[in-house]
């Protein structure tokens, strides 16, 4: 399909709480990418990065700030932001030049640096920002995860027990995964003694706050083929806004759309059904997905908006292993946020790394066999929707 | 506790009369609700208007969900000493067919709560600043008692 490009080269900084500067983990992450595509940082044409609001100036126009550390060539240079959808937005971009014929290959990067504890909103009395607004009724992120949760428990019949099993089948995966911050196969019973932080979330059902980068070297099949490199393809990224009345609870906001005169839709179920309208493709193609597991409980949700099974049928799934590897359809093979934690311009990027890997069949010991089609989706705050589509 | 000055913690979002509601915004060309008010342009896609009448929201609605906040919230959450673990829920106004969250009001917590369960809006104080209450919407179930 002419819509695709190749990925020649993917790389990470390890996740972490390294307290250095951002800029050390986009550029280690660019070089081992730039290496692993076997591509000189001389011979880029575009450089995409994604931005992070945490850092100052150099983090607002990461593009160049990674651009210059890499040591300035005279590329083209963007910068996206999008929240945690960034990093989407930022390959979305480098596609687009390779599509348009701009340019054949192109390098995107997001890393961040991450203070400790809850994320919290920008300085100052804003009452005409629903972020400042929440903030100062005591509505924080893990809010809205366990709001989510408790309507699974009290609809579907989800547990804390099945909350639990996310997280413990998420830390096997990400026992294995050397680029993740936390590698302890946590137990049930630690889960469940630690802290309540929302309920019925418990503070080893959220995801942490961390440290890292990643990094995606694209290019035109044409460059591929010239350089004899049998690369797996991008064949969807979404990054589609919510169509009014989006009638899910959305963090930040303290009130939804009003569907009293419009037809409700849902955002996160768009999505993923825009990725797979444009690739072509159906959840019956996947041999595994990257999800956004802000919360161990929201893995469950994602089952359902990316169509692996009807809504309400997340736990049975669960339940009979076939979102772990080795199952039918392994669900963060990576280890997800629960292992990474978010490093908000990184994360949708990192997603993108571990299908490459498992789709090159080089994950090792959490290697999802024979895997042909993988998807991810991740969510920006204010209306980002981030879904890409992967294949062999 | 002596009684304080009874003021809006947030300006223009809610009523303080008895009983109070929170005050929404409705499209005078397509009829859409919006809270908070919106006064500019429609956000309906299919509408382009541009004038709003200013509504009362239903004052009651049943829970979508629910949880707490067992973790004292960052500024700018002004928080009691000691912080006092509170819930939270979100509420569906069935008119409006919207969901709004709020604190639910204090003494009640997550184990006295049920999705659908039908609920009333109140003021209470957010926090106390000298001698003023500093009030804010919270959602109070109907089967509670004051």
């Amino acid at each position: 399909m002419s819509g695709e490009v190749a990925v020649l080269g993917v790389g990470m900084h390890p996740w972490g709480k390294w307290g250095r500067n951002f800029v050390e983990y986009g550029v280690h992450a660019a070089r081992a990418a730039l290496k692993d595509a076997g591509v000189p940082w001389t011979d880029v044409q575009f450089v995409s990065g994604a931005a992070t609001m945490r850092c100052g100036y150099p983090g607002y126009v990461a593009g160049a700030t990674f651009a210059q550390a890499l040591g300035w060539q005279g590329a083209q240079v963007n910068t996206s932001y999008a929240a945690c959808a960034s990093g989407s937005q930022a390959l979305a971009a480098a596609r687009a030049q390779i599509l348009c014929g701009a340019c054949e290959v192109a390098l995107v990067v997001g890393a961040d640096t991450t203070p400790k504890g809850f994320l919290a909103p920008m300085a100052g009395e804003r009452p005409e920002d629903p972020d400042w607004v929440r903030f100062h009724l005591g509505i924080t992120n893990p809010t809205y995860f366990a709001l989510y949760a408790r309507r699974r428990m009290d609809l579907y019949g989800a547990t804390v027990e099945d909350f639990t099993a996310v997280k413990v089948k998420n830390a096997a995966h990400g026992a294995e995964n050397p680029n993740a911050r936390y590698r302890k196969r946590f137990t049930r019973a630690e889960v469940l003694e630690s802290a309540m932080v929302a309920d019925p979330l418990r503070l080893l059902h959220v995801c942490a706050t961390s440290d890292g980068g990643a990094a995606v070297v694209l290019s035109s099949l044409e460059y591929a083929r010239r350089h004899s490199r049998q690369a797996p393809r991008i064949a969807a990224i979404s990054t589609v806004t919510p169509r009014f009345a989006s009638t899910e609870v959305e963090m930040p906001d303290i009130a939804t759309d009003s569907a009293a005169t419009a037809a409700g839709h849902s955002f996160r179920a768009s999505l993923a059904a825009r990725a797979y309208e444009e690739a072509g493709l159906g959840p019956e193609d996947l041999s595994l997905a990257e999800v956004y597991d802000l919360a161990a409980s929201m893995e469950l949700d994602w089952y359902e908006y990316l169509g692996l099974c009807q809504a309400g049928a997340a736990e049975a799934l669960l339940r009979s292993g076939a979102t772990a590897i080795g199952g039918r359809i392994p669900v963060n093979a990576s280890g997800g946020l629960a292992c990474f934690g978010e490093a908000v311009p990184a994360q949708a990027l990192a997603q993108v790394c571990e299908l490459v890997w498992q789709l090159r069949g080089e994950a090792g010991a959490r290697q999802v066999k024979n895997a042909r089609v993988g998807i991810t989706a991740n969510q920006g705050l204010f209306g980002h929707g981030s879904s890409v589509i992967v294949k062999a | 506790m002596s009684e304080g000055k009874r003021v809006a913690a947030i300006e223009g979002w809610f009523s303080l009369e008895d009983p109070p509601h929170l005050l929404g915004s409705r499209c005078r060309g397509c009829g859409t609700y919006f809270f908070p008010k919106l006064s500019s342009y429609c956000r309906n896609p299919e509408c382009e208007g541009t004038s709003f009448e200013e509504v009362k929201l239903s004052r009651t609605g049943r829970i979508w969900s629910y949880t707490n906040a067992c973790y004292q919230p960052p500024p700018p959450f002004v928080a009691p000493a000691p912080f006092v673990p509170f819930a939270i829920a979100a509420v569906e106004l069935e008119a409006e067919r919207m969901i709004v969250l709020g604190q639910v009001i204090s003494g009640v917590d997550v184990s006295q709560l049920k999705v659908g369960m039908p609920v009333e809006l109140v003021l209470e104080p957010l926090y106390r600043d000298g001698d003023t209450d500093k009030l804010v919407w919270k959602w109070k179930p109907l089967a509670a008692r004051a």
